[in-house]
């Protein structure tokens, strides 16, 4: 029996639709995550004195925490922008391809 | 005697085990009995045990009692998880790392925190569409049920009893720290306290425990790190400017120093902070509380949004701890500015505590401190317990056919061996040097649990032999390599050199595991793991659109 809902809910275009632009979402904020954290993770390794100077001249603010402090906002940024997205458009498209299997029982 | 003592109270935290070679870390003995502390202390237990015994009356059911019957909203169980990842350890351990280290602390704190948004991505969703109870469901949903859970049960029991001995010989010497109380009499209070919680409240009484004694946490760091900003008129440059003056670093104090100066540790303690976190069986487990998959989505956004708050707040503290707490005479022993500070290294928080509200906020954050240990440890026996009951005993032992009531007596009896084996433990190892059983237990948990649990959501081809190769080559890889290392091999069995030269084992034993697990799968042509690799297309659907998910409980 569910086998059958799924079966019909895997050939619905709208699920393909789904299953593709949510993968390419969340791939992509993934990608951009790792790719900034392990860059940083490299500059700490390779090139830690970079990280020490100030952000302008006499300033005590030096690029690491601002770079960190970026870090912390711009992932947790990341994070709400995924979430408010699958939870409307995603969600909405994934009750749709639901909605549809249910309907061909009838 | 005194440095193990020191070291076992590092162990409450990562951050300690890489600090611990460099750390000035004084000498510590029983404090004078802190009566502040105590009585904040039996507040916050006299309130859990009033949830506990309103949570008793609600939990009839499996799902109530694994997962709270699945009704915890998203902001809850963001705010649980958050007090489920942010340990003593973070509040005491990053505090003092900051304060001797600087800068390298600010790494540490995102190295814990980049974890979360991938998480998100990749697995909250999946995780609540496919799991019911613990994460075996999801790695054992279309493989042999009998074997896949055994090897999941068993790797995340290595997770839990590392954690747990690590966090009961932490608290045993913090509470003796804090509170001026006996070795023994903190962990049994902690061992007794955390089963009472889970064996009459279950999930709904550990969730709460965990909701209030977050809140607790960040009400107590907000305002400590408030009362010490006002003292620098909230100017970061200020702090910064006194901190460099009189920290022996000087300006390098905001260079990245010593502790990730190997890039082979530093990728390697990247990658095991960031998949050890997603590979936890007491964090994963929260992911089955809620509703369905939007309210997972925004329990990862409020929880992250919570711990990369928190970790602001740390740096700071640790910050303005530098001048506040590290130019008063009063904090060193003997009155000695620059010398040991009385109780240790990792009292730097609970000092700026003292010095910006008396004894009354270091009563509050002694009694956080408890509060979170008591929280964390409830979370690790019902993950454990649950891996007993519900994976070996109704799944394997009596292959779905036991009824609820009988598994939750079995799971309440898991709890209380898990409890009991805690205590021993506990008093057991007091002496010992523990400090790589947190690397441990995030080492299995990156190398064992993760790389199963994402390949049986991502991948097609892997088969139930892939699976228990991959599971067992990780748990087996991962405990090698730490006992090889030097935290073990020389600092504990005493021998000369390390065999494996590095602390952290993510970076060797995850490619291991997934290789094991790709290997067994791909040269798998048997009947069986055919109608596994066929399986995954109903798996896949219900992942994507959370149809046939277990739904929350009508009550």
């Amino acid at each position: 029996m569910s086998s059958v809902m799924y079966e019909r809910m895997r050939v619905n275009p709208k699920f393909q639709e789904l299953v593709a632009k949510r993968g390419r979402f969340a791939w992509t904020l993934a990608f951009i995550v790792l790719t900034m954290f392990y860059g940083f993770v490299m500059v700490v390794a390779f090139a830690p004195a970079s990280l020490g100077q100030p952000i302008a001249e006499g300033s005590r603010w030096t690029v690491g925490v601002v770079v960190e402090l970026f870090m912390f906002i711009f992932f947790w940024v990341l994070t709400a922008v995924y979430v408010r997205r699958a939870n409307t458009e995603f969600d909405a498209l994934s009750q749709e391809v639901v909605k549809a299997a249910w309907k061909e029982n009838k | 005697m005194m440095r193990k003592i020191i070291s076992a109270i590092g162990l409450l935290s990562l951050s300690t085990l890489a600090i611990a070679a460099g750390d000035s870390l004084g000498p510590t003995e029983q404090q004078a009995t802190n009566w502040h502390a105590i009585v904040m202390f039996c507040i916050f237990v006299a309130m859990t045990m009033g949830i506990t015994y309103w949570a008793a009356s609600r939990t009839k059911s499996t799902s109530d009692f694994y997962t709270a019957g699945g009704g915890i909203t998203g902001f809850q169980n963001g705010l649980a998880i958050a007090g489920d990842y942010m340990s003593a350890a973070t509040l005491l351990g990053l505090t003092a790392m900051v304060y001797t280290q600087g800068y390298d602390g600010y790494i540490y704190m995102l190295c814990f925190f980049a974890g979360w948004p991938i998480i998100l991505f990749l697995m909250a969703e999946r995780l609540r569409n496919l799991g019911k109870f613990t994460f075996s469901d999801i790695t054992a949903y279309r493989l042999d049920q009998g074997k896949v859970r055994t090897m999941a049960a068993i790797s995340s029991l290595v997770v839990v009893c590392f954690y747990l001995i690590a966090q009961m010989v932490g608290a045993g010497q913090l509470i003796k720290l804090l509170f001026g109380l006996e070795y023994n009499v903190a962990i049994f209070a902690v061992g007794i306290l955390m089963m009472v919680y889970v064996t009459f409240g279950g999930m709904v009484a550990t969730t709460w425990v965990q909701i209030i004694k977050a809140c607790m946490l960040l009400a107590g760091g907000t305002l400590v790190m408030f009362l010490a900003m006002s003292q620098f008129n909230f100017s970061f440059t200020k702090v910064l400017d006194s901190a460099m003056s009189v920290h022996k670093l000087g300006e390098k104090l905001m260079h990245p120093g010593s502790l990730l100066a190997d890039p082979v540790t530093a990728i390697s303690l990247g990658l095991g902070l960031m998949f050890g976190t997603a590979g936890l069986p007491h964090i994963l487990m929260r992911f089955f509380t809620v509703t369905d998959a939007k309210e997972a989505r925004k329990s990862v956004l409020y929880a992250s949004g919570f711990v990369s708050y928190f970790f602001n707040v740390i740096f700071l503290m640790g910050l303005t701890g530098i001048i506040i707490v590290g130019q008063n005479p009063e904090f060193f022993e003997g009155g000695v500015v620059g010398g040991k500070l009385i109780g240790g290294g990792n009292m730097v928080a609970m000092h700026l505590a003292k010095a910006v509200g008396g004894d009354m906020l270091l009563g509050f954050l002694a009694a956080v401190a408890f509060a979170t240990i008591l929280a964390v440890v409830s979370g690790l026996a019902l993950a454990g317990a649950s891996a007993i009951s519900h994976d070996i005993y109704a799944r394997v032992i009596m292959k779905g056919t036991a009824s609820e009531a009988t598994e939750i007596r079995v799971s309440k009896i898991a709890t209380i061996c898990l409890g009991v084996v805690a205590i021993i433990l506990g008093i057991a190892f007091e002496k010992q040097n523990i400090a790589f059983m947190v690397g441990l237990a995030f080492g299995v948990a990156a190398a064992a649990n993760f790389p199963v649990l994402i390949l049986s959501m991502y991948w097609k081809g892997l088969t139930t032999r892939g699976a228990l190769m991959g599971g067992y080559g990780g748990l087996v890889s991962a405990v090698l390599f730490v006992l090889f290392s030097k935290s073990v091999w020389v600092d504990v069995l005493g021998n000369s050199a390390a065999l494996f030269p590095y602390t952290q084992p993510a970076l060797f034993a995850m490619p291991i595991a997934f290789l094991l697990a790709y290997i067994g799968s791909t040269t798998d042509t048997s009947a069986r793991a055919k109608t596994e690799i066929e399986a995954f297309g109903d798996q896949y659907v219900r992942a994507q659109t959370g149809y046939g998910a277990a739904s929350a409980s009508n009550h």
